[in-house]
């Protein structure tokens, strides 16, 4: 996306191919928009675990199923949205990754992964599925070492 | 990148040296069999030398969380060598660094087993 350009957006499968495809793409948007290179890791790492959640645990590899994947410039914000068709997620079923209980869990970490790296993080219910906007500030303080809370 | 692993012993611990990217997929897949594969054969002090993985996602860290809790169930250790900067904040930020038993060096690691 150059930098003249305000909006971008994929229609993608339900597929692993889809969740590398993703990570590419931010990785390549957030590098032209100008994040140094922790933000573009944090950025394309926030990708990936939202492409994930859209694929495996919404549309659950459903070949019907599609996840729409939309990259918007607003001001100083970079602004990624990631829609699936799922059933949805409920917020609340989602333990604290870091309480000492869950530690050694295996899996859980995507959510908390994205609200550390990425300014804002809002999961929603939208008319098909679960809607995940994750928000960036262009010019933004650096969320190295951040730690964010569940 | 996808993961590419080679194991080697040294003073009767397997050093396995992974390179690429421990991503859902093919990469947490690899990391699995390698040390299921160790585990079967009776190799339970395992070390994993990450210093060629350049990139771990969610899915990557629960590989790591599981062939940590799979070789402690069958009374071995495994620990983890020569983290990248990376994958060390991602294992400082979900606190897993307390978990692990990390080195930053083969020999020390080497003789750290019991």
């Amino acid at each position: 996306m150059a930098m003249t350009e305000q909006r971008v957006s994929y229609t993608l499968d339900s597929s692993l191919e889809t969740i590398d495809s993703a990570e590419e793409k931010a990785t390549i948007i957030a590098t032209e928009l100008g994040f140094g290179d922790d933000e573009v890791m944090q950025i394309s790492m926030a990708v990936r675990e939202g492409a994930v959640n859209a694929v495996l645990h919404g549309n659950a590899y459903a070949p019907d199923k599609k996840v729409i994947l939309a990259f918007e410039r607003i001001g100083e914000e970079l602004v990624i949205t990631i829609r699936d068709q799922g059933k949805g997620l409920d917020l609340s079923k989602i333990p604290n990754p870091l309480a000492p209980e869950n530690l050694l869990k295996t899996s859980g970490r995507g959510i908390f992964l994205m609200r550390s790296f990425m300014d804002v993080v809002e999961i929603r219910p939208s008319q098909t599925g679960t809607e995940l906007k994750l928000i960036k500030r262009v010019h933004g303080p650096t969320a190295g070492g951040k730690e964010a809370s569940q | 990148m996808s993961m590419k692993v080679g194991s080697r012993q040294v003073d009767g611990v397997t050093i396995v040296d992974c390179s690429g990217r421990i991503t859902l997929g093919e990469g947490s897949v690899v990391l699995r069999d390698t040390v299921r594969d160790l585990l079967a054969k009776g190799n339970k002090k395992i070390v994993l030398n990450l210093q060629d993985v350049n990139y771990i996602d969610s899915s990557g860290i629960g590989e790591l969380v599981s062939a940590f809790t799979t070789t402690k169930n069958q009374v071995g250790e495994l620990k983890l060598l020569n983290l990248t900067k990376k994958v060390n904040d991602l294992l400082q930020i979900t606190k897993l660094y307390t978990v692990f038993d990390v080195k930053d060096d083969e020999a020390s690691a080497v003789k750290s087993f019991k």
